[in-house]
């Protein structure tokens, strides 16, 4: 089992009773608010975190990016990926990941990926991701071709990563006279690619297609049972039997030296109102053409105050109940991960240890926890379950390149 | 609704896209080009016009009951898609009457075949930059926010959607907001270069404004008013953007007039 550490990196240092006043923690909530002396401490303690984190054993340090909003002071996750590339070790850098319809030039990804990766000697992971809605306002990218741009994006960085330039790319949504960049990733055929999501079956499907892991982020139980079951169906369909090294899951755990401790910092996960992606107008997060045409019913009675976010929203207590919100001492959260861990059998495990305002002494406390008592028992526990990463067993970076499938579904690896 | 005018539906195939077209009453031709947010079928105004006119009212490509080109990029592709309807209609001298997103159709369909239309009617066009003011941009809105931003009094709007519009009326309104996107996200709701090609139409224009438009800036009607060699700017009071819905009766009046040619 690969187990990662994660933090959304938020920015709390503002007044909430603002976003309150104003309605809305996200896209047009002003950044008048962002203080950059706060923010500047902030970066340094969540440098000084992951740097910890390696210290404490984790195996993966996961980054992710927004824009415009409190609730995550990554702007772009290369930038700290650059970072960690430089000052940690040994521990993987696992972006989920760069959006990827809001680059108007993939092949600068690529490029900054490949450095990123020869810079941290081979231990990235490049995962993708659609943006959420809020990004498309915030960057101006049309969200009715988002998927599009997804999936052609993806197509022209692994053939900038895996085939010789100079070559011509014309696209529907990009066109290149000459891609040939000169930084090419060190790990071959390319770095690993996982798809981080929590809705859209489009993305499950194109992500089991391509044999990618995928990332369940926080979803219940029952909803990653459903994925993995849309998941492996899409597996079959292309000739293979997804085991758990296609199966990741991010947890919110907060761990302390006290139950009441750790409960009092868990209610941090709730800090944007209950809304991962702060509290924002319905259309904002979900533009025209952006979310499946099978969601539209339920998104513009959503929109109107007609029905409840078909993405579900629940209290602490009903997160903590469904384990969607773990938080104790490790003696009290390590039976709740393994229940997890059998329920839903995945190889690839991100803990998302801190939020909102939880001080940077009980960050750390958390950190070195999770390192030093719940992995181990963790990865002791998924050796019984032979729960293994796809590093373990050296899965196929993607379908291209496996040696497995059906007869009558192999492919060719290009 | 009056009974006494009889519209006829087909499904005229344009571009390899199968539109869905309403046409009534009989007269001069005159093809009526709807808003952002599609159109309901029928419309007292709708009627008032097609007592006098030939009236065609197609739903764009993507809108309401027209099938979606998944290739379509821009206003100025429907407005091409347009001048080949009309032609497989053996239409000639045909009067364009355009409604905002339909008002920019029309000056696009203008701007390429300048001497082929009887007379132009924009209504709150968009199309043009504003040079006081933005469009007010829906992708920030609300549906029911932003429709309701298309009258100036709230008894208009639910005399058209109701006070409370159907679940079915916000699908539709996603639908048009996203062929919205798909033709005109960015720059949004305007096209660069329009201005410059409006020198050359011939056709005499009329050029209308809500008195209480919040949707497109009155400053671009005085575009569309210069750049057009044989425009008029006229302002209906008390109305709204979607003036065809909050004062027909005024708005007929006034389009009958311009297109007999009094």
């Amino acid at each position: 089992m690969h187990l990662m550490y994660f933090t959304e990196q938020p920015m709390a240092a503002y007044s909430a009773e603002e976003g309150l006043k104003f309605g809305a923690t996200a896209l047009m909530f002003s950044n008048k608010h962002f203080d950059p002396v706060a923010g500047s401490r902030l970066y340094s303690e969540f440098l000084d975190q992951y740097l910890y984190a390696e210290e404490m054993g984790v195996d993966g340090i996961m980054l992710n990016e927004h824009h415009n909003a409190p609730f995550c002071m990554q702007a772009k996750a290369n930038v700290f990926a650059a970072i960690l590339a430089g000052m940690t070790k040994r521990v993987k850098i696992v972006l989920l990941g760069n959006p990827l319809p809001l680059a108007e030039n993939p092949i600068r990804l690529a490029e900054e990926l490949a450095m990123i990766d020869m810079v941290s000697k081979g231990r990235l992971v490049s995962g993708f991701v659609r943006g959420g809605g809020q990004e498309q306002l915030a960057t101006g990218v049309n969200p009715a071709f988002n998927r599009e741009r997804f999936e052609e994006a993806h197509d022209l960085i692994v053939k900038a990563w895996t085939q010789p330039g100079p070559f011509r790319w014309e696209g529907t949504h990009y066109q290149h006279r000459v891609v040939n960049p000169w930084a090419v990733p060190l790990q071959k055929p390319y770095p690993r690619v996982w798809i981080p999501g929590v809705l859209s079956t489009e993305t499950i499907i194109w992500a089991a297609k391509k044999r990618y892991p995928y990332i369940a982020l926080n979803t219940s139980i029952e909803a990653t049972k459903r994925i993995w079951a849309t998941y492996d169906q899409a597996a079959a369909e292309v000739g293979y039997t997804p085991g758990p090294e296609c199966r990741g899951y991010l947890q919110r755990v907060h761990v302390s030296d006290t139950e009441e401790k750790a409960i009092r910092n868990a209610k941090q996960f709730m800090w944007m109102q209950g809304e991962f992606t702060g509290l924002a107008h319905p259309v904002w997060s979900s533009p025209s053409g952006y979310f499946s045409p099978s969601q539209r019913r339920g998104f513009v009675e959503f929109a109107v105050g007609r029905a409840l976010s078909p993405r579900g929203r629940e209290t602490f207590e009903q997160q903590m109940d469904n384990m969607q919100i773990i938080a104790g001492t490790p003696k009290t959260v390590i039976p709740k991960l393994k229940r997890i861990m059998q329920e839903t059998r995945p190889g690839i495990m991100a803990l998302w240890g801190n939020d909102g305002t939880v001080s940077d002494a009980d960050a750390r406390t958390c950190i070195r926890l999770l390192g030093q008592e719940v992995m181990p028992a963790m990865r002791a526990y998924a050796k019984e379950l032979d729960l293994t990463s796809p590093f373990e067993n050296d899965a196929p970076v993607s379908i291209d390149y496996a040696t497995d499938l059906k007869p009558g579904r192999a492919k060719v690896a290009v | 609704m009056a009974a006494d005018v009889a519209w006829d539906e087909s499904a005229p195939g344009v571009a390899g896209c199968k539109l869905r077209l309403l046409r009534g009453g009989a007269g001069r031709p005159v093809l009526v080009l709807h808003h952002d947010l599609g159109t309901l079928d029928r419309l007292p105004f709708y009627d008032a016009l097609a007592r006098r006119f030939d009236v065609l009212l197609p739903h764009h490509p993507g809108f309401g009951g027209s099938e979606r080109p998944a290739w379509l990029r821009s206003p100025r592709d429907i407005a091409a898609m347009y001048q080949a309807l009309l032609t497989d209609l053996d239409l000639a001298q045909v009067s364009l009457l355009g409604l905002g997103l339909g008002g920019w159709i029309a000056a696009e369909m203008a701007s390429l075949a300048p001497r082929d239309f009887h007379r132009l009617v924009l209504v709150g066009a968009m199309g043009v930059k504003p040079p006081a003011g933005d469009i007010l941009d829906q992708a920030l809105l609300s549906y029911i926010d932003y429709a309701r931003a298309g009258f100036h009094g709230e008894a208009a709007f639910a005399a058209a959607y109701g006070a409370e519009p159907s679940t079915d009326q916000l699908v539709a309104w996603d639908i048009a907001r996203e062929m919205c996107f798909r033709i005109a996200w960015k720059p949004y709701m305007y096209n660069q270069t329009l201005p410059h090609l409006l020198g050359g139409v011939r056709a005499p224009t009329l050029v209308v404004w809500g008195e209480h438009d919040r949707v497109v800036p009155r400053s671009a009607g005085e575009v569309y008013a210069t750049a057009l060699r044989h425009a008029k700017l006229e302002i209906v009071r008390g109305s709204g953007h979607c003036v065809e819905m909050e004062k027909p009766a005024e708005l007929a009046a006034l389009i009958s007039s311009f297109l007999d040619g009094r």
